[in-house]
């Protein structure tokens, strides 16, 4: 029940959008994240988005693994 | 980018699997993942072979599921036994068993039980049931609450009146204090990540400053997993434990303030029973009076008997990283996935299901 896995926006209507990973598409309430936009990616739990992904963040911890997968 | 693959990279999963072997040789170390979302992540992704002998992983108490207590099933059986009352719960909790049933075993007997995703989904099956009581099941740490909160504070706008939840809700830093207090050996925590999306790092500044135990925010890809070890395993061998954030790309420094704001409106902290650890103080969440309406253990009222836990298991030593699953008699004979003896066979993040799954022996 735990489960949260990270999902892109692909319409918002209100307080609700639908969310799409993969072939996976779901409709989710987004009351916890006002300031979502289309295309955000964000994680999603028990139908609810409860925070928007940091792309900055995550690219610079990917710099890294490639420098990793460089020197291994 | 879709924040998934990218973070299951091979080279950088064997890199940093050798500089954590390389760092801890010679050393002994046990750190334990609290969430039961790493311990399955860790046996699924095979992770426990690329790591030394001597590091030792312990699972905690972090699965919602696991740690849930009889007698909140026994609760939750006796309310489905009530005339016109639907109980509305994620999966997981329809196997756990109660004192002498399930929710599963209710529902055929013909309780009307019905498994939703969202506690959302069941305040619209409130909607659509005028008549009936609609009781939703609401478990879960930090992650989820801010969910059920919105769901409350949403049947209160709506004047929907025949919509309840019965709160077991927790919270993750009192309980990873009582583990502190214990007598089990912990070095360091790898901390839940999507509790932290949820309440920022700065939670576990007490785990540090009071016990000197590190605590590293993990994600829960492969190359988060043993980045977070590495992490955490220089700070345990150098004796600088600190707070880190290792999945900065959703755990901000403050978390969610917007959810946090709802679960501060809607709960307020109370005593809870958690399956293994016993009543610890200030680890659970009630509903405030504001909302007490909506509130099932103020509004309903139904005779349970005094709770037993299932014979012979022992999950709680489990949810204590005391033993490991295969210690228990009972593991794998008669108790399994299928027809789980204990909380912790039940959900599949529980580190007993983990175990049989995966079939690993930790080391
Ligand atoms: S194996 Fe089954 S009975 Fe034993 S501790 Fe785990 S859940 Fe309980």
């Amino acid at each position: 029940m735990c489960l949260a896995v990270p999902m892109r926006i692909v319409k918002i209507d209100g307080n609700s959008a639908v969310a799409e990973a993969g072939e996976i598409s779901q409709t989710i309430d987004i009351q916890l994240v006002p300031s979502i936009q289309l295309n955000d990616y964000v994680i999603v739990h028990a139908g609810f988005a409860i925070q928007k992904m940091d792309e900055s963040y995550a690219r610079e911890a990917l710099e890294l693994f490639e420098e990793m997968g460089r020197i291994s | 980018m879709k924040y998934v693959s990218e973070f299951q990279d091979r080279n950088a999963v064997q890199y940093l699997a050798a500089s954590i072997r390389e760092r801890v040789a010679g050393k002994d170390l046990t750190i334990m993942e609290v969430c039961g979302t790493h311990t399955m992540a860790i046996a699924r992704s095979g992770l426990r072979e690329l790591l030394p002998d001597q590091l030792t992983l312990i699972s905690g108490p972090g699965c919602p599921v696991c740690v849930t207590d009889v007698s909140y099933i026994d609760r939750a059986i006796a309310l489905s036994r009530m005339h016109g009352t639907v109980i509305a719960t994620f999966g997981d909790l329809m196997r756990v068993p109660g004192s002498d049933s399930t929710l599963e075993k209710e529902r055929a007997n013909g309780a009307d039980i019905r498994i939703v995703t969202s506690a959302m989904d069941a305040l619209f099956m409130a909607g659509q049931k005028a008549g009936q009581r609609v009781i939703f099941l609401g478990i879960g740490f930090e992650t989820t609450i801010p969910t059920v909160g919105v769901v409350i504070q949403s049947a209160k706008s709506r004047h929907i009146r025949n919509f309840y939840v019965l709160s077991s809700h927790k919270i993750m830093p009192p309980a990873m204090k009582a583990l502190c207090e214990g007598d089990v050996r912990i070095d360091g925590f790898l901390c839940p990540g999507h509790v932290s999306t949820i309440t920022g790092p700065a939670i576990y500044d007490d785990i540090v400053k009071q016990y000197g135990k590190g605590c590293v925010v993990t994600g829960f890809e492969p190359t988060d997993i043993l980045s977070g070890i590495l992490m955490l395993s220089k700070q345990i061998l150098a004796k600088t434990p600190a707070v880190e954030n290792q999945y900065k790309r959703a755990v901000l420094p403050d978390g969610n303030p917007r959810a946090k704001e709802v679960m501060d409106e809607v709960f307020e902290s109370c005593d809870t029973p958690w399956r293994g650890l016993g009543t610890i103080p200030a680890s659970g969440l009630k509903i405030r009076d504001a909302y007490a309406s909506w509130d099932a253990s103020v509004q309903i009222a139904v005779p349970v008997k005094e709770s037993r836990e299932p014979h012979g298991c022992r999950c709680g030593d489990v949810l204590t990283g005391r033993i490991q699953p295969e210690a228990c008699p009972l593991f794998g004979n008669p108790c399994t996935p299928d027809y789980p003896a204990g909380a912790c066979m039940v959900s599949s993040e529980g580190t007993c299901a983990a175990h049989y799954k995966y079939g690993f022996h930790r080391k």
